[in-house]
């Protein structure tokens, strides 16, 4: 590292923001994981104490486990997350490559047509989402939250995915179109392995307001088949009495999916492969 | 036989046309190099030939059968890129032996040429490693060894020396010569840097604006220009070019001379003030001014030459060239 750089105050200050930072954003977390461990009354008493032997209790998790099919519940989410980030990722990767490897006509256009989508939130048509399941007997199938959230995710995904291929070196795929490569071969062994970092942004950003998502799951599935673990978790929160152990429980719960998730894909973040293709 | 025809080859992309009415005869084993300054064209002709472009008019042959339709795996070609393209996650064994998986070469055939290749380019040691573990040269072995083991037919190379450091680049071009030699095997060549042109090859294209301005062999290139452009891009120092008036009043036409041609005589026709003198050990360049043009002198050893001293210069017997001003030589 430059010596100029590093001096201690600033790699203090630099260590000292970020410790900060990892604080207030961890905070949220922390709260709910230990309250989810403690009695109900000293939830309210000392929210930010501890559970000690007296107010250690998982009365939350029982509950939890007793009501409704948490286990189906995930598996639901786990499905359509799953589901839904392997056809963005197919799909957007192969429009990417499309629209940054050929020259068509109305290839301008159409890049911009799919980029649109990052602009207008998917929201405002629910109600003709909703008619248009209804017709095809999608409703309360875990299909209609795919194809909802794959739509949701392929506008941002086709932007990102055709700016790095856009990168790929030429001389590469050439090299593979002499090697007699075909355009799917190298689509697949070329292009993805090198864009892989790219597409574990891509992963990241779209997995977790599908997982958080409630909305969709609420209007197009919320048959006890089909409920998803945000859903779920409603049915603690009533009108006008709550089951806090739960809800903290339940919550709990669906961190630990998601953060395993997370950590596959951030792995795939490392980059170093693509040193040594080209120069 | 000819192992390469362009006839009428020109390509357009959208209203820009890059390639003119190209016309180019390859024979079988020769080294033919295509030169001329950046955006001339020759990178673009040589991905026509390898099938990366469609043309867009005219024929391309090889081995005299009508390519423009076939893709680049099936037209015999290997191609050699200048940021050498070698497959990332694949280590040197497999990226030589890709071309012959995908065309289904049988095990022993892709043994023997991968050993051959590997033999023939010192890689034995490194066939287990993957590029990002290479040096810069030994990426360009490896790239050069994909192309061997095809066998090809006709191997073409994309600047492939450009990305390498000076030593590395003259020992690649002495190795690259040396391949031509032991595969007898049809080569083009494609460079902006006017020594690697001279010295690989047989036959020099020159090429301008998408357009032929000679084909020769170097000398003939060399002693005998088309015209001014071809005459000032080969050689180095570059061709002096003068006023014609300074030997002949009114002659309009530009006067060329090299600069090895020049040299200080007292009786000379030239008066030229020094300006900068360069010592290369072997030789002495000096930079000067002719009556305010550039003139370069290229003498032979070491020579005392002082800035700021005018001296007279002569022109060595039948070593000058006309061209007219629209750049055409006057024989």
């Amino acid at each position: 590292m430059n010596t100029a750089r590093s001096n201690p105050i600033n790699a203090a200050l630099m260590h000292g923001a970020l410790i900060l930072y990892t604080l207030i954003a961890l905070f949220p977390v922390f709260v709910i994981l230990i309250n989810s461990f403690k009695s109900r009354k000293k939830i309210f008493r000392e929210p930010l104490a501890l559970p000690d032997a007296e107010s250690f209790s998982l009365v939350g998790y029982q509950t939890v486990m007793k009501q409704g099919d948490f286990i189906l519940y995930f598996q639901n989410s786990f499905i359509v997350t799953v589901g839904s980030l392997t056809l963005i990722l197919l799909f957007g990767a192969m429009a990417a490559f499309a629209l940054s490897e050929y020259r068509f006509r109305g290839n301008m256009l159409m890049g911009l047509y799919l980029a649109l989508g990052i602009m207008i939130p998917i929201r405002i048509g629910t109600v003709a989402i909703l008619e248009m399941m209804v017709a095809t007997g999608l409703v309360n199938t875990l299909w209609a939250l795919i194809l909802v959230y794959t739509a949701q995710g392929l506008p941002l995904a086709v932007f990102i995915l055709s700016e790095f291929m856009r990168q790929v070196s030429d001389d590469l795929k050439n090299a593979g179109r002499i090697d007699g490569l075909s355009e799917y071969a190298i689509f697949f062994k070329l292009v993805l392995p090198l864009v892989r970092p790219a597409m574990a942004t891509v992963a990241v950003f779209n997995m977790i307001p599908i997982w958080n998502d409630l909305w969709f799951p609420l209007i197009l599935a919320p048959a006890e088949e089909t409920k998803t673990l945000t859903l779920g978790s409603q049915v603690f929160i009533g009108q006008f009495v709550t089951d806090w152990n739960a809800v903290l429980s339940a919550l709990s719960m669906a961190i630990l999916p998601v953060l395993v998730l997370y950590v596959i894909f951030s792995r795939q973040l490392i980059r170093g492969i693509t040193s040594g293709a080209v120069k | 036989m000819t192992a390469l025809t362009l006839s009428n080859v020109s390509k357009s992309f959208g209203t820009v046309e890059v390639l003119k009415n190209i016309n180019i005869d390859v024979e079988e084993g020769e080294f033919v190099v295509f030169v001329g300054p950046s955006g001339c064209g020759k990178s673009t002709l040589l991905r026509t030939i390898a099938g990366l472009d469609d043309v867009s008019s005219g024929e391309v042959l090889i081995d005299n059968k009508k390519v423009n339709r076939t893709p680049p795996s099936k037209r015999g070609i290997a191609m050699v890129f200048q940021s050498y393209a070698l497959y990332p996650h694949l280590n040197v064994r497999n990226n030589m032996t890709l071309a012959l998986k995908q065309a289904k070469e049988s095990k022993d055939v892709i043994e023997q040429r991968l050993a051959e290749a590997s033999r023939m380019l010192s890689l034995e040691d490194y066939l287990d490693r993957y590029p990002s573990e290479l040096s810069g040269g030994q990426r360009q072995r490896v790239a050069i060894g994909r192309a061997i083991v095809r066998h090809p037919k006709l191997f073409l190379f994309d600047e492939p020396l450009s990305n390498l450091d000076a030593a590395l680049r003259m020992n690649t071009r002495l190795e690259i010569a040396n391949l031509h030699q032991t595969l007898g095997a049809t080569m083009i060549y494609v460079t902006h840097d006017q020594t690697e042109a001279m010295t690989l090859a047989d036959k020099i294209v020159v090429l301008r604006d998408g357009r032929v301005e000679q084909v020769g062999s170097p000398m003939e290139l060399y002693n005998n220009p088309a015209n001014q452009f071809v005459a000032g891009f080969l050689g180095s120092p570059g061709m002096n070019f003068l006023p014609a008036t300074l030997l002949q009043d009114g002659n309009p036409n530009t006067l060329g001379v090299r600069p090895e041609d020049l040299f200080f005589d007292d009786n000379g026709p030239l008066e030229i003030t020094t300006q900068h003198v360069e010592h290369l050990g072997g030789d002495t360049n000096v930079i000067g001014t002719c009556q305010g043009q550039p003139i370069t002198l290229r003498l032979f050893g070491q020579q005392a030459a002082t800035v700021g001293a005018v001296a007279r210069v002569s022109i060595a017997q039948d070593r000058s060239y006309f061209f007219s001003p629209d750049g055409s030589r006057i024989r």
